[in-house]
């Protein structure tokens, strides 16, 4: 039952006005947007020509200008609020309860909470009572400072936006500057996140050294990974470290992989676009193409209860003994998976050599075969590289189908027919097993560092060779 | 310049018919593009089609060796014969007869290769050089044909797409002139080129009538006066008329003929 004098849903009222307020300012800036043009075409009476920017332009500065200092006005206050409410109720559960844990506080902060809104609280006592009604009142007071903030902002934006108009105002280019910056807002948002990937990769990597005593050499040559045998004395053995039979694991798998997807995505490819009738193409491609759309975790209990059992009883047939989960299943399953991404975009780069060349070459008389493999592909090769990378990397970071396919042993073996594990599979059961995440992440992040500067020396190497053998056509 | 030399060009007319055409009719889908156009092209002489745009003619040309094979769309009816043998025959295999029928296109179509390795791609696809002292002699005398040795014979590693315009149209030239063909046929192969460059293709082309039958298929009335000896002009897909370059020129039958060498119609 909610007490008296507390506004029942008081949190939900705060975040029911909090898009009142996002949608009254979106209302007030396409106001401004119609006003804005409005106001620029009576300037400009009979003569458009004297206004420096068209109108449209200065409706879309008075839009831009309002909606990004309402919000940002709205987003400020938000978060200033809810800093300081939480401050200020914590230091009222400390003076109340002096001797309580901090995450003792912070559950009677959330009862608190759940018994303001008017949701079922774990217990309710009178300090309970008396945060909720702290928060309530609290909530109250930011409510109406935050609208009062939010409109007086919005407000003012929208006089000072239409107050600004004039014949030589030019509202194009100071509404260009601010798409600009959003632009790069987005693009840099983009680039900070691949930077902080890296830079908490190379962090943690580094303490994980750190705590083998910097034996980076057993980290890279020892044949036995079992990181975290010695966990529980509270150290890390670096005699057990050794990623060689996780990577000779994850090249076997993409090395099968890659044999089964390149032939047949790059062989699709050619005769989708040089060979097949339009109606073939229109069937084929999509379907193909629907291989893509067929989630991973799908691939993998197909390879682990369809192929492999497959592959057992016809593998036994023959007198070939394979294990229920090997290296080869896993590859087979993760060809299959990645043919499409390199069937289509090898059709992509095959279709985008000009015509002109092949008629070329017909019209010396060569006939498509000797068309294709001594014009078209030469003059496809970088896509069609780009392709096989592409793939090779999906293939290395796959980790469903290995999961469930490969096996977990860190088995080293050059037998494809035995289970191996692979470098993505161990780092799931690190992060997903027992043992605390933060000590895991060492062994985890380390491994997923190694895996990223292979793929990127990969890249650069292929993009080398890609350029000393490429027919560039225009 | 004097644009109309043929009045005093001496006219040599060979008896020799490399193609005879029939009734030839060609579709696109239900479009038809051409209407019964019957010719017949002279062995050793430079042919010129001309006509408005749209009129058929890089289609007729088209027809001759059968790029048109390539349009799915595309379906001809009628007659032509190569050296008296149908060329739309079943037995003819279009492979075949684009070896001996060459063909260069409007925009130059260099491969992404060597200048070597373009000029050797059709002598070594059809297998005319036994070594590698023959292929080189072929690349050699294809160029010097197509009018570019003196200019490439030191860089003939160097990409073809790396040359200027013109001299890349003179190696889509020399590259067709490699394989032997009978017949040349150019689709407008001057249009993309400035009047320098053009001037060499002329020169090249009336060269190139000692040895092969040329059809040309131009938008330019000069050129087709400069180069060739036998005119044919296209209407809406039909043939006009047909007949020497000089009667065309001075002395048209058809009105239609005519109006559009005076700028009338087109």
């Amino acid at each position: 039952m909610p007490v008296a004098g507390l506004h029942p849903r008081a949190g939900k009222r705060g975040a029911n006005m909090t898009t009142i307020l996002a949608v009254l300012v979106l209302l007030a800036a396409l106001a401004a947007f119609v006003l804005g043009r409005q106001r620029a075409v009576q300037l400009a009476g009979s003569t458009p020509s004297a206004l420096h920017s068209r109108p449209a332009y200065h409706g879309a500065f008075g839009l831009l200008v309002v909606l990004l200092s309402g919000w940002g006005a709205l987003i400020l206050v938000a978060s200033i609020s809810a800093w300081h409410v939480e401050q200020a109720l914590m230091d009222q559960i400390a003076r109340a309860a002096p001797g309580t844990e901090i995450i003792e506080r912070q559950l009677i902060l959330s009862d608190a909470r759940a018994l303001a809104a008017g949701r079922v609280a774990s217990s309710t006592d009178e300090l309970r009572q008396q945060v909720a009604a702290r928060y309530a009142s609290l909530v109250t007071i930011w409510g109406w400072v935050q609208m009062g903030v939010v409109l007086g902002v919005t407000a003012l934006a929208f006089g000072w936006s239409l107050r600004r108009i004039a014949l030589d105002w030019r509202a194009r280019n100071r509404t260009e500057a601010i798409v600009k910056a959003i632009l790069a807002v987005t693009a840099a948002v983009a680039v900070l996140t691949t930077i902080g990937i890296v830079l908490s990769l190379i962090f943690e990597t580094v303490s994980f050294f750190g705590n083998i005593g910097w034996r980076v050499d057993k980290f890279l040559f020892g044949t036995t990974w079992s990181p975290l045998s010695g966990i529980s004395a509270g150290r890390i053995d670096p005699d057990k470290v050794g990623v060689v039979p996780l990577f000779a694991g994850t090249l076997m798998v993409t090395f099968i992989a890659m044999a089964v997807a390149v032939p047949i995505g790059l062989f699709a490819a050619i005769y989708l676009s040089d060979f097949a009738g339009p109606r073939a193409r229109a069937v084929a491609k999509p379907m193909l193409e629907l291989l893509a759309g067929i989630p991973t975790v799908v691939y993998g209990f197909f390879a682990a209860i369809t192929v492999a059992p497959l592959l057992r009883d016809g593998g036994g047939a023959l007198g070939l003994s394979i294990a229920s989960e090997s290296a080869l299943v896993a590859g087979l399953v993760m060809g299959v998976m990645i043919i499409p991404f390199i069937s289509s975009l090898s059709d992509d780069v095959i279709n985008a050599v000009p015509q002109a060349l092949r008629d070329g070459s017909y019209a010396l008389g060569a006939t498509r075969a000797e068309t294709v493999t001594k014009v078209v592909l030469p003059a496809a090769l970088p896509g069609i590289v780009s392709a096989g990378l592409l793939g090779f990397s999906r293939a290395v970071g796959e980790t469903m189908i290995v999961v469930m396919a490969a096996g977990q042993g860190a088995n080293l073996t050059a037998n494809p027919l035995e289970a191996v594990t692979t470098v993505t599979v161990q780092i799931v059961m690190l992060i997903t097993g027992d043992t605390e995440a933060t000590i895991a992440a060492g062994p985890a992040f380390s491994l997923g560092f190694t895996l990223f500067v292979i793929t990127l020396l990969m890249n650069v190497a292929a993009q080398k060779l890609v350029a000393r053998y490429r027919e560039i056509y225009d | 310049m004097n644009d109309m030399r043929f009045v005093e060009r001496q006219v040599t007319t060979t008896t020799e018919i490399k193609f005879a055409a029939r009734n030839v009719n060609v579709f696109y889908g239900d479009a038809q593009a051409i209407h019964d156009v019957s010719v017949d092209i002279e062995d050793k002489t430079v042919t010129a089609f001309i006509g408005p745009s749209g009129c058929g003619k890089s289609t007729f040309l088209r027809c001759l060796n059968r790029m048109n094979d390539t349009i799915p769309i595309c379906r001809v009816e009628g007659d032509i014969r190569l050296d008296g043998e149908d060329i739309y025959d079943r037995r003819v295999d279009p492979v075949q007869l684009r070896a001996r029928v060459g063909m260069v296109f409007q925009k130059p179509n260099p491969f992404p290769k060597s200048i070597y390795d373009n000029v050797a791609y059709g002598p070594r696809i059809h297998g005319l050089a036994a070594s590698k002292a023959e292929l080189d002699e072929i690349v050699e005398r294809a160029l010097r044909r197509g009018a570019l040795w003196d200019e490439v014979k030191d860089r003939l590693d160097a990409p073809g797409t790396g040359l200027s315009g013109g001299q890349q149209q003179r190696l889509c030239i020399a590259r067709a002139v490699a394989t032997e063909p009978e017949v040349l046929l150019m689709d407008e192969p001057c249009s993309a080129l400035d009047p320098i460059a053009t001037a060499q293709v002329e020169e090249l082309i009336d060269e190139l009538r000692e040895r092969y039958s040329v059809v040309i298929v131009t938008h330019s009335m000069q050129q087709a006066a400069r180069v060739s000896q036998k005119t044919a002009f296209f209407h809406l897909g039909h043939l006009v008329e047909f007949g020497e370059t000089g009667q065309i020129f001075t002395n048209p039958e058809d009105p239609r003929t005519e109006s559009y060498i005076t700028g009338r119609i087109g």
